[in-house]
């Protein structure tokens, strides 16, 4: 291992992205026009339902409150998650028909009014209030645009570079060099993790400016989970890199990946109350724990020790795909 | 002392296709050694597994008596029939990212010079004329001021003039007593820059020896070209073939030859003669036409 010749790839390579125009404006405005269009797309009055949690009640006689229309009913078997939704703005009201309690928030308008309704209908019930702040569809969505974005410029930017660097005779060249296979594909991994790190890092701050996210967590613990997870989605596109020379299948291929994780790995929206074998299948993707370790620390102010399940599927997984990706390596 | 580059018995098979079919050879130091064939005779395949790009399936080369290792390749210098380079950088941060690659380095200034880059050193590598971008393989390959040169067909695609260029820089290469391999189609290229040739078909070698000396060992005659129009409705009885417009006469003995044209009643005022060149030898050896 040369540190000369890491660093002569490795900067050549940097150089390579941020000249390419095209490709830097699209790593950039790409996630910041989503992040905006559904900022102002969600900034609106807010659905124009209702949203009240109820627990199974004991008796099978319901409540008149719940004959009045334009109410959404949900179910709630875990009353602590579902006051935190409460807290959240995610649940105007929470209802305890068993124990004949309701939660609201004080300051949301909507809990004042259904306050009002249930008062008028069923008498008894006693009232908590809960505070907090409401967590818009873009504070919940930030981590998974930032993700997506990450995931993408891994997986093309590695996978489908090295592709082309072999079929168009850039590695055969470096091949017929002191230049080694482990010193050629650190140097592109560590100068796509920085790119990528302060790709996400400007575009983060810049957003911060203008919708000021809900960030209860610390930065540098943020930092670790996008950096490996970064790792972790650069080694994957290292592995469909291995030893494909068809730039084609490698685009169909990564684009097989890269898809399912985007919906499955709660980018858009949450996979609560989805087909449990879903969930399943999305604990498989890198890009979920990604979100969810990113999710965790933004919005409930994790640190590393509540998310370290995350954190070790994603170590797991980097270390299966670089020993597949550097068992399977050709030059050619 | 063993020679500078020795194979021995070398073979490589593709899915069962002989592209190299058991050849062997030896370079010496200093010179420059020809390979010369028809596409698909296995020049590429040897000439990369001299590289040490492409592992034979069996056979021997020797560097310096020693098989290719890292010596050979911090010594060698490589120019490709075809290579891409990294996107967006110029032709001076290309030089110098080579140069950080190899321990020893010929110096920027010097590059420049030999291969004549100034007017394009700070273009983008993707915006080089096709003369250009060869200057610059060819200053990557000088770039670890190697002991031994590669260079696999490196004026294909070239205009004369850019070509008759590279010739130059190739000589002065040569003057510096650097050992040169050169695959190429262009005879003329063969005959002016090597001090040695093969020529391969079918991934064996048919012909071997200095140019001179191979075409003094298959041709005893020169060769006589007439207009067509020239000749009365009668052709004398003279071994002769078509070229063109023009009757090519193939003659040992010069005098007689053109005692019986007269005799035929033929105009000489078209007549040229001309030496045989590698191109009428390697028609005269595979049967074909080599620039196909």
């Amino acid at each position: 291992m040369s540190f000369r010749r890491f660093l002569a790839i490795m900067r050549a390579r940097n150089k390579e992205f941020w000249r390419d125009r095209a490709a830097l404006a699209w790593n950039f405005i790409f996630p910041i026009m989503v992040i905006g269009g559904f900022a102002v797309a969600f900034s609106g009055d807010g659905p124009d339902l209702y949203k009240v949690g109820i627990t199974a009640a004991q008796s099978s006689q319901n409540l008149h409150f719940e004959e009045i229309k334009y109410i959404q009913f949900i179910p709630v078997t875990d009353l602590s998650a579902a006051i935190t939704k409460v807290e959240r703005h995610q649940l105007d009201m929470l209802i305890s028909p068993a124990t004949q309690q309701f939660w609201i928030n004080d300051s949301s308008p909507a809990g004042y009014l259904l306050e009002r309704l249930l008062n008028g209908s069923d008498a008894g019930f006693k009232r908590e209030a809960v505070t907090g702040e409401g967590i818009r569809y873009v504070d919940w969505l930030i981590s998974g645009i930032l993700a997506m974005n990450l995931m993408f410029s891994a997986l093309f930017g590695v996978g489908f570079v090295i592709v082309r660097y072999r079929k168009n005779g850039m590695l055969k060249r470096l091949k017929a060099t002191p230049v080694t296979a482990f010193e050629f594909i650190s140097a592109q991994v560590v100068s796509r993790l920085w790119l990528l790190l302060s790709v996400s890092a400007l575009v983060f701050f810049l957003t911060d400016l203008v919708l000021d996210f809900r960030m209860y967590g610390s930065y540098f613990d943020l930092l670790i989970v996008f950096a490996l997870g970064a790792i972790c989605l650069i080694s994957l596109g290292l592995l469909i890199a291995a030893r494909l020379a068809s730039e084609e299948l490698a685009g169909g291929l990564l684009n097989a990946i890269s898809w399912p994780m985007m919906f499955l790995s709660g980018v858009w929206f949450s996979l609560e109350g989805v087909n449990p074998w879903l969930v399943k299948l999305a604990q498989i993707l890198p890009l979920t724990h990604v979100i969810d370790g990113a999710r965790a620390i933004m919005i409930d102010g994790a640190g590393l020790m509540d998310i370290w399940p995350n954190l070790m599927a994603l170590m797991v997984m980097t270390a299966v795909f670089l020993l597949i990706a550097a068992r399977t390596f050709r030059w050619e | 002392m063993p020679p500078f580059l020795q194979v021995d018995n070398l073979i490589r098979h593709y899915q069962g296709v002989k592209a190299v079919d058991g050849i062997s050879f030896a370079i010496e130091r200093g010179r420059c050694f020809g390979l010369l064939g028809p596409n698909g005779a296995g020049k590429t395949t040897t000439v990369e597994m001299l590289e040490g790009i492409n592992e034979p399936t069996s056979g021997s080369i020797l560097y310096q008596g020693r098989p290719l290792g890292r010596r050979f390749r911090d010594e060698a210098g490589i120019m490709f029939q075809t290579t891409a380079l990294q996107d967006y950088i110029t032709v001076r941060e290309t030089l110098e990212m080579f140069q950080q690659i190899y321990p020893r380095t010929t110096p920027l200034q010097e590059l420049i010079e030999s291969c004549s880059l100034e007017e394009f050193l700070d273009r983008d590598t993707r915006k080089l004329s096709g003369g250009q971008r060869q200057r610059m393989l060819l200053a990557i390959a000088l770039v670890n001021d190697p002991e031994v040169i590669f260079l696999d067909e490196p004026t294909t695609g070239l205009d004369p003039q850019a070509r008759r260029n590279f010739w130059e820089l190739v000589q002065s290469i040569k003057q510096r007593g650097k050992t040169i391999v050169l695959t190429t189609h262009y005879m003329e290229e063969a005959y002016r820059l090597c001090d040695d040739i093969i020529i391969m078909d079918h991934g064996r070698i048919i012909a071997q020896g200095t140019p001179d000396a191979l075409l003094a060992k298959h041709f005893a005659e020169v060769v006589l070209q007439l207009p067509a129009t020239d000749f009365p409705a009668s052709y004398p009885e003279l071994e002769m073939q078509m070229s063109g417009d023009l009757v090519e006469i193939l003659s040992s003995d010069l005098n007689s030859t053109i005692n019986r044209l007269t005799e035929q009643g033929v105009s000489l005022a078209g007549l040229r003669i001309r030496q045989r060149t590698l191109e009428d030898l390697f028609l005269a050896l595979t049967g074909r036409e080599l620039r196909t």
